[in-house]
């Protein structure tokens, strides 16, 4: 008994002792990520922007929604699914696009910024590995990006839809009976669609990361003209394309390896309305393409890791 | 257990020898002084004790080898390395959250204390602060890490003699404790001069000079010549002589020449030379000085 009541307000107020054993590995790593969206907003704004242009547009346009359900009630030339998605999709799309080219340019930074502000050498004079930091930047476009993408989208197309009902309420429409585009089929699509583009441009991310862990300057023009340049002489020399069409099928090779884009008629489907049934999961997973893009990137962060150790402020 | 040892530390850049086989051992509770011209390798010796740099030979930090261990080892050793590497964009009270999240030994409150003595807000950013706010913050943040090795890399650099004699009276009063260490390098000598209890002189990739600065104090003496007792004094082969206002000024090396202080006090008055000046006898430009090898400082 006695030693029980000692011990019980003594460890709390000896931070010594529990310190060292409370940091867990995870800590660095979560204050490495609060580091970045600090350091880059663009990160959480860009996306934000975005979806604030979109909804703003979107408002707009729905002076037109009344005419437009009349329009497609006179069986215009898409499915009706299609007409209802389109909105939705778009804003899915832009936002996508929106965390790819995000991404892009973070990754072309990340390990630039802190050597060409010498901030590297306060970093560095932290308890924080260099794997932990190289980590917590590659996450940003693989992870961070991807989820906030998915969580703005879910969030702007259901006041979309608040909205467009609202107006169709309002506009006594008699058109009650299909005004909703099938969203929860589409939201599921969509996390689909980006775990699938994060996995497939996971090396193009990390091949920017350790550009920007080694060039002292002008990374975006490291990291895109070597590729380009081999790609024309190979064209020049050998008048074949090979790396072309890789560099191709790395940028859009994602649709093929990840959906059936036909549907089993034989139709193609239409990519403003992707029903589940396209998915082709099990043949991406099983894709030479992603495994080797894997591959690659796992080796650019691995060269990147090591770079930091030996990088100084430029 | 010392808290620095390193032998024969060697680090050579594409055509330069930066560390030329370094030998030093820099025991607990020391406040030590690396004192060098420009280039003489301090920072690149720094940097291999904080592993920020590869090398060859020996090197053990706190019991570590700094290049493989850096993460671990930075749980007990702080440094500020040059001035003003504290991004800009960060604000204060982000600064103490994430050094508090990533360090173990932090205690924030202290920090905070540090920096309620100062002008500094929490909500400013680091890019609003004036260079000498800069350091100051970048002081509280270190001194506020509980750490047993604590290395200054021209700490003080671009800062006015105000806030200099307080980056060091902080430095002594609210931090050191005796059982911490502190290595330190800057041109500021004079500044220094009553903070240290060791001084260390590199030139050319070399320790051309280790002792304590009792050492120091009993070793060296500087003897302001009467005019007619100067060829007498020369006589007592000094170390470095210099002239100021018309009177020689001979620096002497009482183990090297087996004169003692009765005898100098004999030919004129007597007082301990400041850092400066026997870093200029023994590294200054003059012929035949070459990183004090004729003198024989070397341990």
């Amino acid at each position: 008994m006695n030693t029980q009541s000692n011990a019980v307000p003594e460890s709390p107020l000896d931070p010594q002792a529990i310190a060292p054993a409370a940091m867990s590995a995870t800590r660095p790593m979560y204050w490495s990520l609060r580091r970045e969206f600090w350091e880059n907003r663009s990160i959480y704004i860009a996306p934000l922007a975005a979806a604030a242009v979109y909804l703003f547009g979107f408002l707009i346009s729905l002076f037109w929604v009344p005419r437009s359900m009349r329009g497609m009630a006179a069986h215009g030339p898409m499915p009706p699914v299609i007409v209802l998605a389109m909105p939705y999709s778009h804003a899915a799309m832009l936002l996508t696009l929106t965390a790819f080219l995000v991404g892009i340019f973070y990754s072309l930074d990340a390990l630039h910024g802190e050597r060409r502000d010498r901030s590297i050498l306060f970093w560095k004079s932290l308890p924080v590995s260099d794997l932990t930091t190289v980590l917590s930047k590659a996450s940003i476009p693989l992870v961070v990006l991807p989820l906030l993408a998915f969580a703005i989208t879910v969030t702007l197309q259901l006041i979309m839809l608040l909205l467009n009902t609202a107006v169709l309420l309002m506009s006594h429409a008699s058109t009650a009976t299909l005004w909703a585009p099938p969203l929860f089929e589409m939201e599921l699509v969509l996390l689909y669609a980006l775990i699938v583009l994060a996995l497939w441009h996971a090396p193009i991310y990390c091949w920017f990361l350790l550009v920007s862990g080694w060039a002292r300057r002008a990374t975006f023009l490291w990291a895109v003209l070597p590729p380009l340049a081999i790609a024309v002489f190979e064209k020049i020399a050998f008048r074949t394309s090979y790396l072309e069409s890789m560099l191709h099928d790395r940028l859009f090779g994602f649709t093929a390896a990840a959906f059936d884009l036909k549907d089993k008629n034989g139709v193609p489907i239409d990519a403003h309305f992707i029903p589940l049934t396209q998915l082709a999961a099990r043949r991406f997973l099983s894709s030479p393409g992603l495994w080797l893009g894997l591959i690659v990137a796992a080796a650019c962060l691995v060269a990147a890791v090591r770079l930091r150790r030996y990088q100084r402020p430029i | 257990m010392a808290c620095i040892e390193a032998r024969g530390l060697r680090k050579a850049f594409d055509k330069t020898i930066a560390l030329d086989g370094v030998n030093l051992r820099i025991k607990e509770g020391r406040i030590v002084g690396l004192i060098g011209p420009n280039g003489a390798g301090k920072t690149t010796a720094l940097n291999a004790i904080l592993g920020l740099t590869s090398f060859q030979g020996e090197l053990r930090v706190l019991g570590r080898d700094p290049w493989s261990e850096r993460d671990r080892l930075m749980r007990d050793v702080c440094f500020i390395a040059d001035v003003a590497v504290l991004p800009r964009w960060i604000k204060v009270s982000q600064a103490l959250d994430y050094v508090a999240g990533v360090h173990p030994r932090f205690d924030r409150a202290k920090a905070e204390g540090f920096l309620a003595k100062t002008d500094i807000g929490s909500a400013s950013k680091v890019r609003e602060l004036s260079k000498g706010m800069v350091t100051q913050l970048h002081l509280a943040l270190v001194m506020a890490i509980d750490a047993k090795l604590l290395v200054l890399d021209e700490p003080t650099l671009g800062l006015d003699i105000l806030y200099r004699k307080q980056f060091y009276d902080s430095l002594l009063n609210d931090y050191f404790d005796r059982s911490r260490t502190i290595v330190v390098t800057t041109h500021q000598v004079e500044d220094v001069q009553h903070v240290l209890t060791d001084l260390m002189f590199i030139n050319r990739g070399r320790i051309v000079l280790d002792c304590s600065m009792e050492e120091f104090e009993s070793r060296y003496l500087e003897v302001t010549v009467h005019p007619e007792r100067v060829a007498a004094a020369r006589a007592l082969k000094p170390i470095y002589e210099r002239q100021v206002f018309g009177r020689s000024i001979l620096l002497f090396d009482l183990k090297l020449e087996r004169v003692d202080r009765q005898q100098l006090a004999a030919l004129g008055d007597l007082r301990t030379p400041s850092i400066t000046d026997l870093f200029v006898a023994l590294l200054g430009d003059k012929p035949g000085n070459k990183a004090g090898e004729a003198q024989g400082v070397v341990k």
